[in-house]
């Protein structure tokens, strides 16, 4: 037992290092980097053996994660909300095949989208595949709730989903650690067929999986997670789920005078609900993300009509992440404020760094494209989606991972032509290959461009899978030799690289250029490391 | 006793290593902590804040609520601005004078400068001239640590602990610049005072 001061993030990576965990799987995403960063720098995890390179994607990362479960170990599995969307088909079915070593899935959400593309709310995918959810209020919380939500995946034989938001991920407090847990031996499943989802073993596996459900109800009414607390004044009752609640508390420094159930496992404590809403005039629901249990009470208080408050009737935002301000308001309570913000104040966007490969790509690119015409380029997730800003502007889309090959493709059918699609060289590895297989494929008249950093650059450099194959990947998609270039981006090669570039625009069918500098960020980092 | 402080910079300032060694005094002196900072994409050449909070007591929000921030302290002097709605009726601003310029439409520092001076509590400081007239120069972000230490609640040799533990690993000598560099910042914020 020892005291350490962690992030939310790196609370969850410790309590699964002493809860026995074998193996994380996970590909970065912002705000969920960090729990599979800290295993792996842990000494634990190499003196252990515990797996913890980065998969290409989160599908892989789930299903390699099922696979470990399969084999009768703990597995972690890590994502960001949008994550979550990939890795669906495998966290959906793995609802039904059950597991075998306890599994978790660690999600973080994004809610006010500081680094996302939407703040879509994790507890709806676990609502979805009838699976249990924890949410923690406090770092202690999160380390604690991985050995708890460990031991519920090995006694219901389910996967469980662990969600935590921005705000949690990124804050650091003290948390008190337990003794280590010794890793699963190797098993198999007793039935053999547990895993195999033809439709016949599916329907009942689907059925083991809807009877289980009274019973995670119930394990949610004891659970120590989810307390009710009394209160003087009944004119309102408070459900505050995960830090929700540190929120509550922070308005009222001496004491609650609201009944307040605080939530922290799903799926919801009905009894407790009912218990609450039973002495109480009226509910007020104070949720990080979506409005998703406020919606469900009012089926459990249908018999009990009392107001009930919360995103859906505008007494919280219906967007973004709460704050102590929010919830105060919420609640009918002063806030205050310090001195306005002087109107003379500039934002500071983010951009590209200085010297930057990116940077000499898009000016090359834009070039290229002036004779052509702008308004055809496809974008993608990475550093280089801030060409979209100014003074480049230089890209037209920026949708989910992978999809600046694919929605060029389809542009390029309905006879845009050329498409162009830029892409990072980790983002192709995830997302971008299969699309260019279709492409291939019927040889599309689109220019891909992999502005290729050699890194994962915008989660903090880590490695990306594509590294050093980029060029056997694409000819072995059957992308024409001929059709294939590499390019340096540097201020010097401009003239050249806008010549390859335009070569390549004018080119009738499927091209592919790969333009190569290491990210300033990691070259810095080696640079530094070969100093030392 | 309860501190709440806001950290405000550019990503790469340096403001996360300030919340380290803070974050380390606070420790030594037994009291609790939560420190909210800021990953991912706003970390390029974006606004960059972390929510320091230390108590006597347990802390139960990540974040500040509005007007209740005894301190900013900020690398930056515009930066330093952007919070004030955090800042409570008798709170500190300490800031960093040198501009960091990577937007087209930064505004001029007089005008920075005019709003700093109608504020009760406030501390401005060429920090990185105080670092490279100590001979640390690389250290402006823990001369601004420095100029803070009389507003932290903790104690000067806390955070000198706190300072030498965020930087023992890279060796004695750049552990004694910042600790120059926390001196002369205090030194200078103690002098400003007295006029």
């Amino acid at each position: 037992m020892q005291q350490l001061v962690l992030l939310g993030a790196e609370a969850i990576a410790q309590g699964a290092l002493d809860a026995g965990i074998s193996g994380v799987y996970a590909y970065p995403g912002t705000p969920s980097t960090e729990i599979t960063e800290f295993i792996q720098r842990s000494r634990i995890s190499s003196e252990k053996g515990i797996h913890s390179q980065w998969s290409s994607n989160e599908k892989t990362a789930m299903e390699s994660a099922l696979g470990m479960s399969y084999a009768g170990k703990r597995a972690l599995v890590c994502m960001k909300h949008v994550g979550l969307n990939v890795a669906a088909d495998g966290f959906m079915n793995a609802s039904i095949t059950g597991t075998g070593g306890g599994l978790i899935v660690a999600v973080a959400d994004d809610p006010s989208m500081h680094s996302s593309q939407n703040e879509q709310d994790s507890r709806y995918y676990a609502e979805f595949a009838l699976l249990p959810v924890f949410e923690p209020t406090t770092q202690q919380e999160a380390y604690d709730m991985v050995f708890t939500a460990f031991e519920m995946s090995e006694k219901f034989q389910l996967p469980v989903m662990l969600r935590i938001t921005t705000r949690l991920a990124h804050s650091r407090a003290a948390v008190v650690t337990r003794s280590s847990l010794d890793q699963n031996e190797l098993k198999l499943p007793a039935d053999p067929r547990q895993f195999v989802l033809l439709p016949a073993l599916a329907r009942k596996r689907y059925k083991r999986l809807l009877s289980l459900q009274p019973e995670l109800i119930s394990t949610s009414e004891n659970s120590e997670f989810n307390q009710l607390s009394s209160g003087t004044d009944h004119s309102m009752g408070i459900i505050a789920c995960g830090i929700a609640y540190n929120y509550v508390l922070e308005n009222y420094p001496s004491g609650i005078p609201f009944p307040v159930l605080k939530i922290s496992q799903y799926p919801v404590p009905v009894d407790k609900i009912r218990e609450l809403s039973g002495t109480c005039k009226s509910i007020l629901v104070l949720e990080e993300g979506y409005p998703l249990v406020e919606n469900g009470l009012r089926g459990i208080l249908n018999n009990n009509v009392i107001p009930v408050h919360g995103r859906l009737d505008g007494a919280v935002p219906r967007d973004g992440e709460l704050t102590p301000d929010i919830v105060a308001k919420a609640l009918g309570l002063e806030t205050k404020s310090g001195p306005g913000v002087p109107a003379f104040l500039a934002n500071r966007p983010p951009s590209l760094c200085k010297g930057c490969g990116h940077i000499d790509t898009y000016n090359a690119l834009l070039e290229a494209l002036k004779p052509i015409g702008g308004g055809r380029t496809f974008s993608d997730i990475g550093c280089y989606t801030l060409g979209a800003l100014a003074p480049f502007e230089a890209i037209n889309s920026c949708v989910d991972m992978g999809a600046s090959i694919t929605m060029a493709k389809g542009a390029a059918d309905a006879g845009l032509i050329p498409s162009v699609a830029v892409i990072g060289d980790s983002t192709f590895t995830h997302s971008g290959m299969t699309g260019l297989l279709d492409a291939v494929n019927e040889n599309t008249p689109i220019t891909v461009i992999i502005s290729d950093n050699e890194t994962t650059g915008m989660t903090g450099g880590q490695t990306s899978s594509a590294f050093g194959r980029l060029e056997s990947i694409c000819l072995g998609l059957g992308v024409p030799a001929e059709h294939l270039r590499v390019i340096t981006p540097l201020k010097k090669n401009h003239e050249a690289n806008v010549m390859v570039m335009s070569e390549e625009l004018n080119y009738n069918g499927i091209s592919v250029i790969i333009s190569r500098r290491e990210c300033i960020q990691t070259a810095i980092k080696h640079k530094k490391m070969s100093k030392s | 006793m309860k501190t709440d402080i806001i950290l405000a910079g550019v990503g790469g300032q340096g403001i996360l290593t300030i919340a380290a060694a803070i974050g380390f005094a606070s420790l030594y002196e037994n009291k609790y902590v939560k420190q909210s900072e800021v990953h991912g994409m706003s970390q390029r050449g974006g606004e960059v804040q972390s929510h320091l909070r230390i108590s006597d007591k347990t802390i139960a929000s990540d974040l500040i609520p509005l007007g209740n921030a005894d301190l900013i302290l900020s690398v930056e002097p515009m930066e330093a601005l952007r919070y004030l709605p955090f800042l409570s009726k008798n709170g500190w601003v300490v800031a960093n004078s040198v501009p960091f310029e990577n937007i087209p439409d930064y505004p001029s520092v007089d005008l920075i400068k005019e709003e700093f001076n109608a504020l009760p509590n406030s501390v401005w400081l060429d920090a990185e001239q105080l670092a490279k007239s100590c001979q640390s120069p690389k250290s402006s972000n823990i001369v601004m640590l420095g100029a803070a230490s009389e507003y932290l609640g903790l104690s000067f040799d806390s955070l000198k602990a706190g300072v030498e533990q965020v930087f023992r690993r890279k060796g004695k000598d750049v552990v004694d610049d910042n600790i120059r560099a926390l001196e002369a910042g205090r030194q200078f914020s103690l002098k400003a005072q007295v006029r």
